[in-house]
């Protein structure tokens, strides 16, 4: 029992390690034949070429940026983005204060000037509005009955600002599936042709807009809260409030005073006259077009209609983002080319595996044949750190920088520190006089709480450095933290299930001369002595192994006061009792 | 290598044995001098070499250049932007990295296209970076904010782990010592500090703590029944303990250090500079320092910070008492 026991459960750890290292591989496998994975890792930035963008948005009258304003910024910055037609950009934020573009390639001189542009917000009114969809270019109106001005626009909603290319324009307009292309931001004295992204469920829509009334500028605040009925009891119905500075609230009621006879004229509440409705108009494309059903003379109007707490509570942030624009300042901006990135990875791999070789032979002149279990370890938390780092790519699109991969190598050393630690502890119990067996287990229990203790302070500094840190030492602290997970699973999976059953083997319980645990060089009084002698634990040499001058020990013990003596029997019972049952299980292995 | 694991044996048994905790004194006094010399070298030359990152400016790279004559670059510069001083240098092979104060786009654009002719190289070739000063500044302070959590949280956990915040404080005092001397080197070495360089301090502080609580657990089971022993006291149980561990000390340090001198020297020689070589000095020096700073300062210290304990002096008092009756009477013959 007690010499199959360990064994067994050796073994089926051992089998557990490889189901989690099939599982892994398979997981990968197949994310890369459905084309998701890849079974190289994804490189960040600075290994594959790009171009990454430190932006600090700047509010205008320069009070600080708060957390929601910053993830406004993002948000902002990301329809930009994602708008001028660049694949692939990464956009997140850094320190709570900055936001991050990385691009592949170059980007254009548009791009920048577009991604670095303050927010524009303002409002609009609707001239005509239509379905989101392109209209097909055979049913267009044809050129000759194309609309033409009679007369100069009178106001914003005039007709007449609907001139043939415009009206060219509207029709060609896709907003279902919005084109790519790069766009001039748009002359505020002049109409707009835009879109209303579809949204929530509602399809999407494209506006022909008049000039400019409102600027966000304009905006003092907004927010947003559950509507009150006419007595002043809440209903459930969300609404968006704004409140206008004095010249907003001016030009605002200008305005509603036109749209609310647009409104009333169509029949009111069932009327269905695009001109009574205003855009609100970010960067160019329309958040919210509510029509106005009352003249606002206050300056305070209220949005409502079909809102839920979300949509209310994100129309009225980007109303209160107009009303702050916010303007970036490209911090640092990064062109790094792939040529480059390419060779400091190689170079990095080149020195990371001259690393490793000199940790192997180093190993193996230290520790022998037991060198070869530190090298199968290594290998072991490189497989899984590997199949990590790829799955990671995939499913979290983690991407390993060179600061990753200098992580990587550094973990090298920091990984085979565990199997030294457990090593040398063996090497200590040996040392005390027990069966490599015993050995083996003894030094483990000591060794894992070593193991756990110092591999939390690594676990630790990975993770805070993963939380407060940025960029770069980011990326650090995670491989530095993967690989101390992955050091603890093969520590506790690998090495020591290995070494339990090598222990059983004749080569090294035998304490051969290559095994590294040889007895004799390690300065042991072996229990088992060759040849059917076996030192029985009574005859073990009286002086304590750990004596430095056993003479004087000796002779201590025996001047021991009464309590200390008894102490020292209890103690020494303890040990024996551990040393029997080596004893015990060196005498079968001897058999 | 017999002699070797016969070396571990002997430190194991006590019979070899090196005074780390007695002669703390002289230890102290080393690191005192040295941690001085680290904070006013720095100061002597005018601070540290910093990088783009910390200056800011402009960078350029010039990849699959045919010939890596750095005046090329700096007379390429000095056309745009006269009397300008830029930094050139030869990373990576065939690579050239020009770094020259703020420019503005046209200036950019100018120097870019005189590059990619001097070198003889495509247009796409050369890239330009941009850093703002407050970049670095900004890394620098969220590693610097991380740093202050880290330790705090480490302090604490290794006073409950070991159960004696007197452990947390000489850790502590090791990972000051090593933070300051790795700091100094770096700065002797000139390298520039970039923010590798700063991943690479924050490595070694976590891997100096790492080094210390492997061997601090040594102490710890070698103490942990101390009051029921007259053999040894506290300061040479700890002693006895760091001279069990040497030989683990020895080989972790040897083992971390070979992958990253392959870095640094290999990286060094064929890549120049860049985040690989700045990374792996901080991490050589510190790994050393950090080796060292547990075995020299932060064992003794717990030893003092603890002897003073009334408990420990009782004790040191009966190991004395019991060692004075040894020599005292001539040990009758026994077995």
């Amino acid at each position: 029992m007690a010499r199959t026991g360990p064994k067994n459960s050796a073994r089926r750890v051992l089998v557990w390690l490889g189901v989690m290292i099939a599982v892994l591989t398979a997981v990968l496998a197949g994310g890369t034949m459905a084309g998701h994975a890849s079974w190289a890792p994804k490189l960040a930035l600075d290994l594959e070429g790009g171009t990454q963008m430190i932006l600090a948005p700047k509010v205008e009258g320069g009070s600080g940026i708060n957390e929601e304003q910053l993830n406004q910024a993002v948000a902002i910055i990301r329809q930009r983005v994602d708008g001028s037609g660049v694949a692939e950009a990464e956009i997140s934020t850094q320190s709570g204060r900055n936001v991050v573009v990385s691009l592949p390639g170059t980007p254009s001189k548009e791009t920048r000037a577009l991604i670095q542009a303050s927010a524009d917000m303002n409002f609009r009114p609707v001239i005509q509005a239509g379905a989101g969809a392109a209209v097909p270019a055979e049913s267009r109106t044809p050129d000759d009955k194309l609309p033409k001005p009679t007369a100069a626009p009178a106001n914003s909603s005039d007709e007449n600002w609907v001139t043939a290319d415009v009206y060219k324009k509207f029709e060609a307009l896709d907003c279902v599936n919005p084109s790519q292309d790069k766009q001039e931001r748009s002359d505020p004295a002049k109409p707009l042709v835009t879109c209303e992204p579809a949204a929530d469920g509602k399809p999407a829509i494209k506006y022909i807009l008049g000039p400019v009334e409102v600027k966000g500028s304009n905006i003092t605040t907004s927010s947003f809260q559950l509507q009150r009925g006419a007595q002043g009891a809440v209903t459930n119905q969300w609404a968006v409030d704004i409140q206008f500075d004095a010249d907003g609230t001016t030009k605002f009621k200008t305005i509603t005073e036109r749209l609310n006879q647009f409104y009333v004229a169509a029949g009111g509440e069932t009327g269905s006259d695009p001109k009574a409705q205003f855009a609100i108009v970010l960067d160019d494309q329309v958040i919210s077009a509510p029509r106005a059903q009352a003249v606002i003379t206050d300056g305070r109007p209220q949005i409502t209609g079909g809102f839920t707490e979300q949509s209310a509570k994100a129309l009225s942030d980007q109303l209160r983002f107009g009303a702050l624009p916010i303007s970036f300042e490209i911090q640092s901006e990064q062109q790094i080319s792939a040529t480059l990135g390419g060779e400091q990875l190689r170079m990095g791999m080149l020195a990371g595996l001259i690393g490793l070789l000199l940790v192997v032979v180093y190993s193996l002149f230290q520790y022998r044949a037991l060198g070869f279990v530190t090298v199968a370890s290594l290998v072991v938390a490189g497989g899984l750190t590997y199949l990590a780092i790829a799955i990671l790519g995939w499913t979290e699109n983690y991407r390993l920088s060179l600061a990753g991969v200098a992580g990587l190598i550094v973990a090298i050393g920091q990984t085979a520190d565990s199997f030294i630690v457990y090593f040398e502890r063996i090497r200590d119990e040996l040392r005390e006089g027990r069966g490599l067996v015993s050995a083996v287990e003894n030094g483990w229990k000591r060794a894992k709480r070593t193991v756990l203790a110092s591999k939390a302070v690594n676990l630790l500094a990975a993770l805070v450095l993963y939380f407060v840190a940025v960029g770069n030492v980011r990326g650090f602290a995670f491989t530095l933290g993967l690989t101390a997970i992955a050091d603890l699973i093969v520590v506790f999976m690998f090495t020591h299930p290995t070494l339990q059953v090598l222990a059983r083997t004749k080569f090294f319980g035998e304490g051969h001369k290559f095994s590294g645990l040889d007895p004799k060089r390690l300065g042991a009084v072996p229990l088992y002595r060759g040849a059917g002698r076996i030192r029985t634990p009574q005859d073990k040499p009286v002086a304590a192994p750990r004596a430095k001058n056993s003479g004087a020990v000796a002779e201590a013990e025996r001047r021991m006061t009464i309590a200390e003596r008894r102490l020292a029997e209890k103690q020494e019972q303890g040990k024996q009792g551990q040393l029997a049952g080596s004893s015990k299980s060196a005498s079968k292995e001897g058999k | 290598m017999a002699s070797f694991a016969t070396f571990g044996n002997e430190l194991y048994t006590g019979k070899r044995s090196y005074d780390f905790v007695a002669s703390k004194k002289i230890w102290f006094l080393i690191a005192a001098v040295a941690v001085a010399l680290s904070i006013l070298l720095p100061v002597a030359k005018g601070g540290f070499n910093l990088g783009i990152e910390f200056r800011g400016g402009s960078e350029f790279t010039v990849s699959n250049v045919k010939d890596t004559d750095p005046g090329l670059g700096e007379k390429a510069v000095q056309d745009v932007v006269a009397g300008s001083q830029p930094r050139v240098a030869n990373v990576a092979g065939n690579t050239m990295r020009i770094q020259t104060d703020k420019l503005s786009d046209d200036e950019t654009l100018k120097i870019k296209e005189g590059l990619t002719k001097t070198y003889g190289v495509t247009d796409n070739e050369v890239t330009s970076t941009f850093v703002g000063p407050t970049w670095g500044a900004d890394v620098t302070k969220q590693a610097l904010l991380g740093l202050l959590i880290f330790v705090a949280l480490a302090a604490v956990l290794m006073a409950l782990y070991f159960r004696t915040w007197k452990m947390s404080i000489s850790a502590l005092a090791g990972m000051l010592v090593t933070m300051f001397i790795t700091a100094g080197v770096y700065s002797l070495s000139d390298f520039e500090v970039t923010p590798s360089a700063i991943i690479g301090f924050l490595t070694v502080l976590s891997y100096s703590l790492y080094d210390t609580v492997v061997v601090f657990d040594k102490i710890r089971e070698n103490t942990s029944d101390l009051q029921a022993s007259t053999r040894r006291t506290f300061g040479e149980e700890v002693n006895l303990a760091v001279n069990q561990t040497l030989v683990r000390s020895i080989n972790t340090m040897m083992v971390a250090i070979l992958p990253v001198g392959a870095i640094l020297f290999i990286g060094a020689g064929l890549l120049g500079a860049g985040t690989l070589r700045d990374l792996s000095l901080a991490l050589f020096v510190g790994i050393l320092i950090g080796t060292a700073a547990t075995i020299f300062i932060a064992a003794p210290l717990y030893a003092a910070l603890r002897q003073g304990e009334p408990e420990l002096i009782k004790q040191a008092r009966r190991v004395q008492q019991r060692r004075a009756e040894n020599a005292a009477k001539v040990a009758p013959a026994t077995a």
